[in-house]
């Protein structure tokens, strides 16, 4: 109540906070809208408006190795989502559950790679593929997309277990179920929603990955960013990067929005289906 | 039963433990004896152990480079958290209708891919583009200038690419404080200015540091940025490493500097690590 009318009180005091507001948005949508309105310029070189043209994005359709990238981009993000939300989930249920050494080791091993360098674990990682002869590939990419993903996985997991009612278990045993039976009837189904969150996350992060793809891949597996950067590289196909960009943006524009409408009515519900 | 017990655990906890052991772990190690090697003349790791790899710290342009780094991601967890602080505290004292709107805008850029924020600022910037062009007119700019390509853009583009990661731990700190401390210190005659930076900052800080942390361990081991609009002599330790690997195959050499990052960024991580365990408590 008293805050209520104290920020009427305040009202007229938001002026600089606004206007920061207003700079800073300003500020972060600006490359964007010139970059989604350059990919219709028919000008090259984006300087001066030559005319709307679609021309960029039919030759961008034409683009096959853009599209196989994007092709492996998909593929990776898929398995590589797989696999981190299964050990992922695995590792955060051993932590909350266990508190040994064992798993203060655990937690810490997963906990790193969040707070160090992209760069670090890229470098390291290639360096170790060489050296055991693993081929830089495909193969390669997904072990390391597995590897940071499980982190976050893991993280979000966590997360979500402080609010895992533990009675659950010992109820579920005192009604006479193997702790197969609770596994899957009574653990599964509560962490579910998590889990699908941690693969949606997972997926958003391998996509969007380019440093540690980029240090571990090797020939015929260029990922979407890694096309994009090689692009820009070279400078010979520049205004197809602005469709490709721009079509990106509104994905996850999209994305975003369906993802805040989705999960905005399932906050309000008490209880999984 | 407690033998039980620990050998459902260790079942349970082997499968994501040994991946990370196998993969995260053992590279790591792997990596900082990576740096003692001699180079392979096929650009892999030779038989012998060797300090020559070490010698490079010498090179000028190597510590150029790693006080370039370390300059750049300080400017850009100074500019991320000077423009988030104002920011996140007023969508806090936004109604709530706004409120969730503001923090979509704000994060949604961020859910665009990393390479084309920074490729987009390269259109932006270009000589031949829109900004450059209007800058000239202005007579802002000679002829032949250029806004790209200098470490001015590579700190800009930095920010840039940081910022939404640096208002989301400060909007979340500044949520759970309590305003009516904020109030009483107005109503006790503080002025705005003095009622923020007593009374709100020291509560925030926690959401202060996590974002310096979040903005600055990535800023160090950045490539991605200095590689697209930085010039020749914007180069970082990021760049350097990547140079070494690919251009040179100097595994050692590489490692080396990698290893120098680490350093760099241990007293960070080190209290990045702390900060989770007491957000955990």
């Amino acid at each position: 109540m008293s805050d209520a009318s104290a920020r009427s009180h305040r009202k007229e005091r938001q002026w600089f906070g606004s206007m920061m507001l207003a700079v800073v948005l300003a500020f972060l949508y600006l490359p964007l809208v010139v970059l989604v309105a350059n990919s219709f310029n028919a000008s090259k070189y984006g300087g001066r408006w030559a005319g709307f043209t679609l021309h960029w994005y039919q030759e961008l359709w034409r683009d096959t190795t853009t599209l196989s990238a994007l092709g492996n981009t998909v593929k990776i993000a898929v398995s590589a989502s797989l696999g981190a939300t299964l050990l992922g989930t695995l590792a955060a249920w051993c932590i909350h559950r266990y508190s040994s050494r064992l798993q203060k080791l655990h937690l810490l091993v997963t906990e790193l790679p969040l707070v160090i360098p992209d760069i670090w674990i890229g470098v390291a990682m290639q360096i170790f593929f060489v050296a055991v002869g693993w081929d830089l590939g495909l193969s390669t990419v997904i072990v390391a997309h597995v590897t940071f993903c499980l982190c976050y996985v893991t993280a979000l997991m966590l997360g979500r277990l402080q609010d895992f009612d533990t009675a659950v278990l010992d109820a579920s045993a005192d009604l006479g179920a193997t702790p197969a039976q609770t596994m899957t009837r009574v653990v599964l189904p509560l962490l579910a929603p998590g889990m699908v969150a941690a693969f949606l996350l997972s997926l958003i992060l391998s996509i969007d990955d380019f440093v540690i793809t980029f240090f571990v891949s090797g020939p015929g597996a260029s990922t979407l960013p890694t096309r994009v950067y090689g692009m820009a590289k070279t400078s010979r196909t520049l205004p197809v990067i602005n469709a490709l960009s721009s079509i990106l943006i509104l994905l996850a524009f999209v994305v975003t929005f369906a993802g805040h409408r989705w999960m905005r009515p399932a906050s309000r519900k008490t209880s999984s289906p | 039963m407690p033998a039980q017990h620990h050998s459902t655990e260790r079942r349970l906890t082997a499968p994501s433990l040994l991946w990370m052991l196998g993969f995260f772990v053992g590279p790591a190690a792997f990596l900082f004896t990576a740096a003692f090697r001699e180079p392979d003349t096929l650009g892999g790791l030779g038989s012998g152990w060797t300090l020559d790899a070490w010698k490079l710290t010498g090179d000028r342009s190597v510590q150029e480079a790693l006080w370039r780094t370390i300059w750049v991601s300080s400017v850009t967890v100074a500019g991320c958290v000077g423009l988030a602080v104002p920011v996140a505290w007023r969508v806090t004292r936004m109604e709530d209708r706004w409120r969730r709107w503001c923090l979509i805008l704000l994060v949604m850029p961020f859910w665009t891919n990393f390479l084309i924020r920074v490729y987009s600022w390269r259109v932006l910037l270009a000589s031949q583009g829109t900004l450059a062009h209007f800058m000239m007119d202005l007579g802002l700019l000679p002829p032949d200038g250029t806004l790209l390509y200098n470490q001015g853009a590579v700190i800009l583009v930095m920010i840039y690419t940081y910022l939404p990661l640096a208002v989301l731990p400060i909007y979340s700190t500044m949520e759970k404080f309590d305003m009516s401390l904020f109030e009483a210190a107005r109503d006790l005659g503080a002025t705005r200015w003095q009622a923020f930076v007593k009374i709100v900052l020291p509560n925030t800080s926690k959401g202060i540091l996590a974002a310096a942390l979040i903005v600055g361990i990535p800023s160090l081991g950045s490539y991605v940025v200095p590689e697209m609009v930085g010039g020749i002599g914007s180069e970082m330790l990021g760049s350097k490493i990547a140079h070494k690997l690919f251009s040179d195959r100097n595994l050692p050499q590489a490692a080396m500097l990698a290893t120098l990052l680490a350093l760099c960024a241990l007293p960070a991580v080190m209290i990045a690590l702390r900060n989770k365990e007491g957000t955990r408590r």
